[in-house]
Formats: C-alpha cells, sequence, structure tokens
C-alpha cells in the first residue's frame, strides 16, 4: 500500500517522497515505541527480562552450567558476537555433568518470537511447546531478551 | 521517484531533516497503534485537499503495516 501511496504523493507534486516499506511491523519487531489506543501490555515487549543469562558456543559447559544455577536461572541462550541467538540450554542441558562444550548440549535453532507479537499468542506458542520462557529477538536474530510465560499468563489476567 | 528507506534512515530523516510521516493506513488502524508523531491520510483519501496540511519543503514518509 505505501510505495502506490508514495507514488500518489508524487503525482500531486510532492518532490522529497520516502517509502518506510518494512512499514508498523517492523518498528514493532525492534521493540520501538508505538502511540495509539492500544494497551501496550498487550505485547510480548512490555513484559521482556533484558537481564538473560548468555554463553557461547566454544565455552565449557559445566561453567555455564554453574553460572546459570548462581543467577537463580534454568536457562541460557547460545548467542555469537553479534548478540545473534544461535541455541538454548533449557533445564535438561544445564543439568548435564559431562565436560562437554556448549555447542554439543545445546539445542539449536530454538523458536523465538518479537517484542511486538500478541502477548496471547506468545502463551499459546509457550503452552503448545512446553516452554517456560521464549526469547525475544529483533528481526535480524539479536538476542533483546526473553518473556516468562508466568508473567505473560498473570498479565494477560490482569488486563 | 519515491526512495524506499529503512528504519534508521527514516528515524535520521526524522532527526536531521524533520521529516512528516505519514501512515496510509484506514483510520482505524491508525487509533489502534502509530509510529509516533505521524498523522493519518489513508491511502484512499490522499488528494490535493488532504496533503494540504504537508510541508513541500520537507520530506514526506509514507509507510503501512509492512511490506505485503
Amino acid at each position: 500500500m505505501s510505495p502506490r501511496a508514495a507514488w500518489r504523493l508524487e503525482s500531486l507534486g510532492f518532490t522529497r517522497v520516502h517509502d518506510y516499506v518494512a512499514g508498523k511491523a517492523d518498528w514493532g519487531s525492534f521493540g520501538l515505541q508505538l502511540e495509539g489506543q492500544r494497551h501496550s501490555g498487550t505485547r510480548v515487549g512490555a513484559y521482556l527480562h533484558a537481564d538473560v543469562p548468555t554463553c557461547a558456543l566454544e565455552e565449557p559447559l559445566p561453567a555455564v552450567c554453574e553460572r546459570v544455577r548462581t543467577a537463580g536461572e534454568d536457562t541460557c541462550f547460545v548467542v555469537n558476537e553479534q548478540r545473534i541467538v544461535l541455541g538454548r540450554l533449557g533445564r535438561t542441558a544445564l543439568a548435564r555433568d559431562d565436560d562437554v562444550t556448549v555447542e554439543v548440549a545445546m539445542t539449536a535453532g530454538p523458536s523465538t518470537v518479537r517484542p511486538s507479537l500478541d502477548l496471547a499468542a506468545a502463551i499459546e506458542r509457550m503452552r503448545k511447546q512446553k516452554l517456560s520462557n521464549l526469547p525475544v529477538t529483533r528481526p535480524d536474530g539479536v538476542l533483546l531478551g526473553l518473556v516468562r510465560r508466568d508473567d505473560a499468563e498473570h498479565a494477560l489476567n490482569e488486563i | 521517484m519515491p526512495i524506499p528507506i529503512d528504519r534508521d534512515e527514516l528515524q535520521r530523516l526524522i532527526r536531521d531533516e524533520q521529516a512528516q510521516l505519514v501512515e496510509v493506513l484506514p483510520p482505524d488502524e491508525y487509533d489502534d497503534e502509530h509510529l509516533p508523531g505521524a498523522i493519518n491520510i489513508p491511502l484512499k483519501a490522499l488528494d490535493r485537499e488532504t496533503t494540504r496540511r504537508l510541508d513541500r519543503n520537507r520530506p514526506v514518509i509514507v509507510y503501512c503495516y509492512d511490506s505485503q
């Protein structure tokens, strides 16, 4: 729709017309603020925990497990230097006691969601996949944080 | 010719050139959510009258929901 609008503006004599082709879906998916009547609490981004544990592929698993347990967490996301999500260490992987690297123990390519996702849809996905949380990323894969199922369910009941 | 831009260029145009943001979706979708500072002129309503509020000396950025 926006390309036609841009051309229409040109036909009306406007000479400096730009088209943000990716639109407000892109804007919201990067966690950027939107204005309007919609309750901001209906989006995943409102319940984002940014202080999520992360580790690198080549790290030894025992050290990561210790770090995650000390932090009181049950999930750790495997990221590269650009903070792109490559894998996930869930409860099962974090319970292992063998001396392997994170890469060996991780679940590769975990499901991720955007901050603009509807909260109810995120809860449904966590229920179906039996997950206690979901990583929240930008469209380019950069980790923003995670949304916890408990938080999301509680929030949805309050809205 | 209209210039396709990404999110970074949009922010730069607003910051450096006081670009004007126009959401071209229907009013109910605009009311629901829109980019900060955007005004609403639905595609079907774009004409000489409705665009009179736009400054022709500044860039105009149009957008809708997504690229589809």
